[in-house]
């Protein structure tokens, strides 16, 4: 039970640490948005509450340090700049790490926390010689005291803190609640005990008591509601203001009035009350309006008084639930299953030839397909929670490298498969990178290139069809096509003399151990970057495209299906296996006959209609023996903007394809990106047609 | 003799190859099945057969006579896939073996099984826990963890790429 929780609050810590950093960065932008301010601050606040109350000292009192800091900064003591937020930043990740090392038991650096504990305080120093009243560094242990505080600045607050029955029994204790609010300046609690049942009727492990608490600080509402933010859901807790002496209203309230205001009395009975001429107090408790302890409360209060009434935000009711993946992908896993027992029955029911079955079959088709793609929506996120981190990518690496970069998106909320996304980040990554390191330029030669000396990277997504594109576009120098080509050729990759389109030329940007930097930095340089682009986003079954102006910028794009699980292809036969091709990369299928074949010479190239289009037999390629048929066919698929063309024996037709992995001991087979199930229960294999493209050329290149 | 790390009286699934006799632990084995076609994976080496379908997941198929150098397995009635869990670098791996025929389970003691002779198996030694014996047949006790985490087997990667 315990573990669950800490595994919650880990989970929960990890999205805290994310919106922490999301607002840091929006905060950057818009120093004075109060609104962010406090955002910044609930998030840290919470990471350090709860994670005390799981036992993650360290992380809390870490965190306690850096908010403390932003408590100056929410009520305006400090002002919000780069240091400040750089320290932030510092420290998000710090509680990252602890939070990383909690989970793996590392060993913490807490040299780096110290460092940055000292630097936040040494941000707030100076800050403090400013203030004309210094205010102590305020710690849920360390009381304020009362005395000390700025007069003009005190608020008296009536807080009705009236908990549930169990709250006892989710382990929050009110005491300590109560305990809290005293550190916040002068308070006088009042217990109430009208709720407590006959000994007989009462469970020991209930809280009857409700508190009505008077509290006089200079710390505002926000501080208080802190104070609750844990119980806020098992408690009922109004928080009114009183009395501000900043506005200075020197009448003091009736005692009938505040307990009107209280709603423990209605305006009748006090009016009715009234009447009578007596002590009202006394009056009431004599007659039984009110019990005598309500009226002590009220008469504490009565000392401090002036009231606005401060309206209780509904909690937010939250429409969703959080659902562990492997159930997600389990229901993928049985939908799968089900996508490949349909394409049984549908064969079935075609071979019986029954008009009845056949009906049954197809409306199983037409459920099984709705089932698929419901289960496949379930699985899909939007795709902005990654962009936040690249934000911060940019900020980070354009500062390192002396250039000012800023960084645009659109598209944040296109939807996408989970597994997508997290394979998406490091191809994402080397991009970005390369567009900062190599693209965008010093700010002294863009403004020299009469461009503004901010550059932009702009990081968008959008829907395309059954995939979605992902575009990375810098205004930098662009991609300078002839030093690509030399250095190719003094790597020995094409001949000297080689005709290469732009984008046969850019394609060699991804080629492992190609870089085009002078010299090797921490960036780049070292030529693996592209590399791990091209393969993620193959492993992906992406393709990308590169577009370039020199002196204008670049844009590269990702196309990238929307799913891994389950996909649409073409099934095809050699001799007597079956394999499947995707068929988002297929352009059409031709014949090719004995005749064509000998016309060739030889050559693997067809004729398509006047165009010639270089192929593969995949026959020969994966050894397959048996003889080739006189009719084969070709399924011409577009690899990397080119057309190419597979020779197969037969095409069969189009094909659900439930993508299943091929296990450890296959995965490094090339041309084969998997395997799925078909309807007769036989097992057929997925081509990747870029890595058998790929594998094609450099055999050849061997050759020559 | 007994083996080192043989000391409790375990159960094993003996089946053939050719004419000898093997066996691995039953805990090792998670099923048996009738031979059912098998997809084989293009450039890969002659003893990975292929993949088969087990209920719904792609389950790949060695043959082992291959492993040991001898002929390649020829289909039978009698020949069936042994599922097997492997253990490779610390992951569960399921994996289909082919056997000519599957015998028995027979209990054997530690006392009963000597460690393999370095001469005469014409076989790599490595792979035999030990030798044990089922009234007059000699049984060949195969460590499957070391059979499947050979260097031959992770090396596929290297040699595909051809």
């Amino acid at each position: 039970m315990f573990k669950e929780h800490i595994a919650t609050y880990r989970e929960e810590a990890g999205e805290l640490l994310a919106e922490l950093e999301t607002s840091l960065l929006d905060l950057e932008e818009t120093p004075d948005d109060d609104d962010l301010i406090n955002r910044v601050f609930r998030a840290m606040h919470t990471i350090k509450g709860s994670g005390a109350m799981f036992g993650f000292d360290d992380i809390a009192a870490f965190t306690h340090e850096v908010e403390t800091v932003f408590d100056l900064v929410r009520n305006g003591k400090m002002a919000v700049t780069k240091e400040l937020l750089d320290l932030t930043l510092k420290s998000r990740d710090h509680i990252t790490t602890l939070l990383a090392a909690s989970v793996e038991g590392a060993e913490i650096d807490n040299a780096a926390g110290d460092a940055l504990i000292a630097g936040l305080r040494g941000l707030v120093a100076p800050s403090k010689a400013n203030e004309s009243q210094p205010e102590d560094v305020p710690s849920a242990a360390a009381n304020t005291p009362a005395d000390q505080i700025d007069q003009a600045d005190l608020q008296t607050w009536r807080i009705r803190f009236q908990p549930n029955r169990e709250l006892l029994l989710c382990g929050s204790n009110p005491v300590s609640l109560i305990n809290e609010l005293r550190s916040l300046g002068d308070c006088l609690v009042t217990a109430q005990f009208d709720g407590v049942p006959p000994l007989d009727a009462l469970v020991g492990e209930h809280c009857y008591l409700y508190w009505d608490i008077v509290l006089t600080t200079s710390r505002g509402e926000a501080a208080i509601k802190d104070v609750f933010i844990f119980v806020e859901d098992d408690c009922q807790i109004s928080i009114q203001l009183i009395d501000d002496q900043a506005a200075g209203e020197p009448e003091y309230k009736k005692l009938g009035q505040i307990l009107v205001e209280r709603g423990d009395l209605s305006p009748e009975a006090l009016t009715q009350t009234l009447n009578q001429q007596k002590p009202l107090g006394e009056l009431l408790v004599d007659q039984g309006a009110v019990t005598s302890d309500k009226v002590l409360s009220a008469l504490d209060e009565q000392q401090q008084i002036r009231k606005i009434r401060q309206e209780q935000p509904a909690a937010d009711a939250s429409a969703s639930i959080r659902v562990p993946a492997e159930r997600l992908d389990q229901l993928v896993n049985l939908v799968g299953e089900m996508v490949t027992v349909q394409a049984r029955l549908t064969q079935v029911s075609n071979t019986l030839g029954d008009a009845t079955f056949i009906s049954i079959a197809e409306e199983v088709e037409r459920l099984t397909n709705e089932l698929r793609d419901t289960a496949l929506n379930i699985r899909m996120l939007p795709i902005g929670s990654t962009f936040s981190k690249f934000k911060r990518l940019v900020r980070d690496l354009s500062r390192e490298l002396g250039k000012e970069i800023e960084m645009e998106t659109f598209g944040a909320d296109t939807e996408l498969d989970k597994t997508v996304i997290e394979k998406l980040n490091d191809p994402l990554v080397h991009i970005i990178r390369n567009s900062i390191d190599h693209g965008v330029e010093t700010p002294e030669k863009r403004v020299a290139a009469g461009k503004p000396a901010m550059g932009t990277i702009r990081l968008g997504a959008e829907h395309a069809g059954d995939s979605v594109l992902i575009t990375i576009h810098d205004d930098g120098g662009g991609i300078n096509r002839d030093a690509i080509r030399n250095k190719a050729i003094e790597l020995e990759m094409i001949p000297a003399n080689a005709e290469l389109s732009d984008q046969e030329i850019y394609s060699y940007i991804f080629a492992p151990g190609f870089s085009m930097a002078a010299k090797i930095t921490s960036v780049s340089g070292r030529g693996v970057g592209m590399d791990v682009v091209k393969r993620g986003i193959e492993g992906l079954r992406g393709t990308i495209a590169v577009d370039s102006e020199l002196g204008k910028g670049t844009t590269i794009t990702l196309k990238i299906p929307l799913t891994l699980a389950i996909i649409e292809s073409l099934l095809v036969k050699i001799g007597p296996s079956h394999f499947v091709l995707p068929l988002g990369a297929v352009e059409e299928c031709v014949e090719l006959s004995r005749d064509d074949i000998r016309a060739a010479h030889g050559r693997n190239l067809a004729n398509v209609r006047g165009r010639l289009t270089p192929y593969i037999c995949l026959r020969d390629q994966f050894a397959i023996s048996g003889a080739r048929p006189d009719i084969e066919q070709i399924v011409i698929v577009s690899v990397r903007g080119e057309r190419i063309g597979f020779v197969v024996d037969f095409v069969v037709g189009e094909h659900q394809t439930v993508i299943k992995p091929l296990g450890v001991l296959y995965q490094d087979v090339k041309g084969i990106s998997g395997a799925t199930i078909l309807g007769d229960g036989s097992v057929a294999l997925i081509i990747s047609p870029g890595d058998l493209a790929r594998m094609a050329e450099t055999a050849e290149l061997d050759q020559l | 003799m007994s083996v080192a790390g043989i000391t409790e009286t375990v159960q094993y699934l003996t089946f053939k190859l050719a004419e000898e006799i093997f066996a691995f632990d039953v805990a090792k084995v998670r099923e048996i099945l009738e031979l059912t076609s098998i997809t084989k994976v293009p450039q890969t080496p002659e003893f990975m057969r292929g993949v088969i379908n087990l209920r719904g997941s792609v389950v790949p198929v060695i043959d082992l006579r291959l492993n040991f150098g001898m002929q390649c397995t020829e289909q039978t009635v009698n020949t069936c896939i042994i599922v097997v869990e492997v253990n490779l670098t610390g992951e569960i791996l399921v994996l289909g073996v082919l056997a000519d025929s599957v015998q028995e389970v027979v209990e054997m003691e530690p006392d009963h099984i000597e460690p393999p002779p370095q001469l005469g198996t014409k076989l790599n030694t490595e792979f035999i826990k030990g030798m044990g014996k089922v009234e007059n047949d000699f049984v060949m006790i195969l460590d499957i963890d070391k059979v499947f985490s050979s260097e031959e087997l992770t090396d596929i990667q290297g040699n595909t790429a051809a």
